[in-house]
């Protein structure tokens, strides 16, 4: 029970979050399997039914998929990863631009900073 | 799906003192139900109505269709929200006690829950501390293979890691298609294994929604919401 959630939205939403960004960062590699839906809710201390509802919706998203015998799999193909990373990317770039926006940053701003944290890495 | 309980207008008065106010209520099967109030606003007393402890003044309460009697308590498996176990019980008589009144008693089950904990199978009832005592006896209760389950504040007065347990009891061990309902004033705690909640304030029930419901048309926790509703 060591996950916490925020309180002010559904945690079937904060679930799918959860495991698109483990999919997308490869903490859930390509083909893994993954727990029971039991097993899922005893260990993040929610409902089975919660984690059923994220589940259904990652596997309609196409990142995971149901083998009927054998349990639930990360998706091996690599496009689809590959858009999901793009689309959580995109999330925490709107984010990220929302916030520098009420600080006051024009566009030009934020680009000048960008490169010159950039310079820093390098 | 039919409902595993259902009251029509049940009301209970205790003399004057109404606790149930006709209360018009219904549970599917396959969910975990939070039963949320303040002291004194009618859990217990519902509680006790659904397993046949009280009889309703007016209205009526189905389990599976059928009024309370030994149909009802064959499928319902309750946990009341005080010891039922007397001192002298070992814990290897609890499990013969529970094997012979349940036919739906998974004894191996239960044997394996009280190894994890390290209850020997000699210790006595009276022997227990207040937490083992809890979680001895919603081990009992969560082993049968119920049709619904009802806890009577199963996490009063616990520890934390004790509240983990039990919550962790309660999701590995009740089968999909059984409901569970959870009466408590904790609300914070019991939360997130929630399906739905209903808030019940002077025997009249003023919410009932599903949890995913009111976090999104809230944009508050189920606690925050609660404090709102019954602020006083």
């Amino acid at each position: 029970m060591s996950q916490t959630f925020r309180s002010d939205l559904p945690i079937y939403t904060q679930l799918i979050e959860l495991w698109q960004r483990d999919i997308a960062s490869g903490t859930l590699p390509p083909g893994a399997r993954l727990p029971s839906v039991r097993d899922l809710a005893a260990e993040l201390g929610v409902n089975p039914n919660t984690v059923q509802r994220a589940l259904t919706e990652l596997e309609r998203a196409g990142l995971i998929y149901t083998q009927r015998t054998s349990g639930r799999f990360v998706t091996e193909d690599a496009a689809v990863i590959a858009r999901c990373k793009e689309a959580l990317g995109e999330g925490l770039i709107r984010d990220f631009l929302a916030a520098m926006k009420l600080l006051g940053y024009q566009k030009q701003d934020i680009l000048s900073l960008l490169r010159e944290e950039k310079e820093e890495e390098s | 799906m039919s409902a595993i309980l259902e009251c029509r207008g049940l009301t209970k008065n205790f003399g004057r003192v109404c606790a149930l106010d006709a209360v018009d209520l219904s549970i599917e099967p396959g969910r975990v139900v939070g039963l949320l109030g303040p002291n004194g606003s009618g859990k217990t007393t519902l509680i006790k109505l659904a397993n046949g402890l009280l009889t309703p003044s007016a209205g009526e309460l189905l389990i599976a269709g059928e009024k309370p009697g030994p149909a009802s308590k064959a499928i319902i498996s309750y946990l009341p929200d005080r010891n039922f176990l007397p001192d002298w019980m070992s814990a290897r008589q609890m499990l013969d006690f529970f094997e012979d009144f349940y036919p739906d008693f998974r004894r191996d089950k239960a044997t394996e829950m009280l190894g994890r904990l390290g209850i020997e199978e000699t210790i006595r009832f009276g022997q227990m501390s207040k937490g083992t005592k809890e979680k001895a006896q919603l081990i009992l209760v969560m082993s049968r293979e119920a049709g619904l389950y009802l806890l009577d504040e199963p996490i009063g007065g616990v520890d934390p890691a004790t509240r983990d347990f039990i919550l962790d009891t309660i999701i590995r061990n009740y089968n999909p298609s059984a409901s569970v309902v959870i009466s408590t004033h904790l609300i914070a705690d019991v939360e997130n294994v929630l399906d739905e909640v209903i808030f019940i304030n002077s025997g009249r029930i003023v919410v009932h929604s599903s949890v995913d419901e009111i976090r999104e048309a809230q944009g508050k926790s189920v606690d925050a919401y609660f404090r709102e509703v019954f602020k006083c």
